[in-house]
């Protein structure tokens, strides 16, 4: 059962060989047994999952069934579900029970999914490793002496580990394709604006995409089928026709055209993890395509642009945190500037606050147009990069990550250090590309390496059909770490 | 661009985070090593680039001006630190 592909779950559901509440309790037994070593769930809730697990079984005897009913999913702690607790890593919320259902927990919720629980993360989003968790660093199942990767680490973890069916991420330097490919999973990111971001706690609004984490192509096509959507609710959700994002998987791949940007294979990427993603290239060549060269002559400025662009979205959307109408409040303050700052200071952890400082910074009087209009402009110049290497190729592929995973505690106090491991990942948030991180092979230490996979806007549907067809002639993506 | 411990005061200050002095220098000097990587900007030409902000070539979508929502104050009110009467509590800040 817990290897079993969505689509197999679903069928076995709705053949009645197994009951939603069977199977939900199968994966509360393992996140019992096997969370407390892995760390990747903050809030379990059976009786709660349990009860929507009844509720499914009563629909799919009804013959009401869809295609994800009865399913377990784990949803990532940024997601607020009414009457859970919803922390997004940080001790700022670590009390917040959510009063209402973001966007995306209202679709499971309709498509009659049973929400397992909600998985640990980088605080506030905030994090390639998720080591900055108020709630403790995840450990990477492959080696628990290993980061998952950032900041959708929790929910990279529970899949790895089978603690769940499915689980879902955001997504704004990176954060669902970087751990997946740490672990060995596919996850993506759709195009900005395909899932609304209403409920999902903001870290940079113009980046921050919600997105589906799966061990196959096939399964999170499936997700994002019930993720996607226009909602109102929602200002930058854009109204576009709906769609399958399933119905081109068993396309063949000839006359594929894959393009290569040469900085993606330059300086600072890893011997193993290149290796494996040449290897995988060949496997594609194999399959009908086509590989060119292609250059993004702007994206070794992803990187400063981003670390401009998103602290300073963040230093806005995290100013709402001020202890007044929800989360933490400091409690010893002598007038409201003091309670608003040391709310501040004491809920917000190390590498939020410098985030929050570094935006504060660039957004401030005599510093704007220097910083913030100045990384906007090459914003533009970074997704035009794109623009014209999609005149030359259908899809674009590359590392996901520079290395596969790193120790726990091995990027120590530098956080430059950390944010250089955003380096392929990020662009494509800024020109709001969909993105991809499919498994490839393994690398040093027989740690997962993930295949990266950018098509141009809202070609999601292509680059799911270019994903599976590799997986149904390999087998990286079955693989499971040792002991699970 | 060098950062000095009255700039990070400042930008605390108006980013409402308490730091004591050993924090203040610790920001600064991982601020320096951050504002590093970033001066990398400077060196493109950006003469004649419009800003991006958006993705997608769309404008703010707008709607009819009538009331949606419904009054969930008390609902929203359960998780708060202070309440009375419907409003959140303070520190006084008019004398």
């Amino acid at each position: 059962m817990i290897n079993a592909s969505l689509k197999q779950l679903g069928d076995t559901l709705r053949a009645k060989k197994i009951s939603s509440v069977e199977l939900t309790q199968l994966y509360l037994d393992r996140i019992a047994a096997l969370n407390p070593g892995l760390n990747a769930f903050i809030t379990v809730r059976p009786e709660i999952s349990l009860a929507q697990a009844s509720e499914a079984d009563i629909r799919i005897a009804a013959g009401k069934a869809d295609t994800l009913t009865g399913i377990p999913i784990a949803q990532k702690d940024i997601f607020c579900a009414k009457n859970w607790r919803t922390t997004c890593g940080s001790k700022m919320l670590e009390n917040f029970v959510s009063p209402y259902d973001a966007h995306i927990i209202g679709q499971f919720n309709r498509a009659g999914a049973v929400n397992l629980g909600k998985t640990n993360m980088d605080e506030f989003a905030m994090g390639s490793s998720n080591e900055t968790s108020y709630f403790g660093p995840v450990k990477n199942p492959w080696d628990r002496n290993a980061v998952p990767g950032g900041s959708s680490g929790g929910s990279a973890c529970a899949v790895a580990a089978r603690l769940c069916a499915a689980a879902t991420g955001t997504d704004t330097g990176g954060s669902i394709r970087q751990p997946a490919a740490l672990c060995g999973l596919s996850g993506l990111k759709p195009t900005y604006g395909v899932c609304s971001r209403y409920g999902m706690i903001a870290f940079a609004s113009s980046l921050d995409q919600a997105g589906p984490m799966g061990r196959s192509a096939e399964d999170i096509a499936l997700l994002l089928n019930v993720m996607a959507g226009f909602d109102e609710r929602d200002s930058t959700s854009l109204q576009r026709e709906k769609e399958d994002y399933a119905r081109d998987l068993a396309k063949p791949l000839n006359g594929l055209r894959i393009g290569l940007p040469k900085e993606f294979f330059a300086e600072g990427l890893s011997g193993d993890v290149a290796q494996a993603v040449e290897v995988a290239i060949a496997g594609y060549k194999k399959l009908g395509a086509t590989v060119v060269e292609i250059t993004l002559p702007n994206s070794s400025l992803s990187v400063p642009v981003y670390y401009v662009l998103a602290p300073a979205e963040a230093s806005s959307n995290l100013s709402r945190f001020d202890g007044v109408r929800y989360g933490y409040r400091t409690p010893e303050y002598s007038d409201l500037a003091d309670m608003y700052e040391k709310s501040r200071a004491q809920g917000f952890g190390t590498e939020v606050k410098r985030r929050i400082m570094i935006g504060t910074y660039v957004l401030s009087h005599g510093y704007y147009d220097a910083y913030y209009l100045k990384a906007q402009k090459i914003r533009r110049l970074i997704a035009q990069d794109f623009t014209e290497a999609f005149k030359q190729c259908d899809v674009i592929m590359g590392p996901t990550s520079p290395s596969t995973a790193f120790k726990l505690g091995e990027k120590g106090d530098d956080p430059v250090q950390m944010y250089l491991s955003d380096i392929y990942t990020i662009a494509v948030n800024l020109a709001g590309l969909p993105g991809m991180s499919i498994p490839c092979g393994f690398g040093a230490n027989d740690m997962p390496v993930g295949l990266q996979i950018i098509g141009n806007y809202f070609d999601e549907a292509r680059m799911l059909n270019v994903a599976h067809q590799y997986q149904l002639a390999t087998d990286w993506h079955s693989r499971s770490p040792q002991g699970i | 661009m060098p950062i000095n411990n009255t700039d990070v005061q400042k930008v605390a200050r108006l980013a409402r985070l308490a730091m004591n002095q050993t924090e203040i220098e610790t920001a600064r000097s991982q601020l320096s090593g951050i504002f590093t990587l970033i001066a990398e900007m400077q060196a493109v030409d950006t003469a004649n680039i419009a800003p991006m902000s958006h993705a997608q070539d769309v404008s703010q979508r707008l709607r009819e001006d009538i009331v949606t929502e419904s009054d969930q104050r008390e609902l929203f009110q359960a998780i708060a630190p202070q309440v009375e009467q419907g409003l959140y509590l303070v520190p006084q800040v008019i004398e």
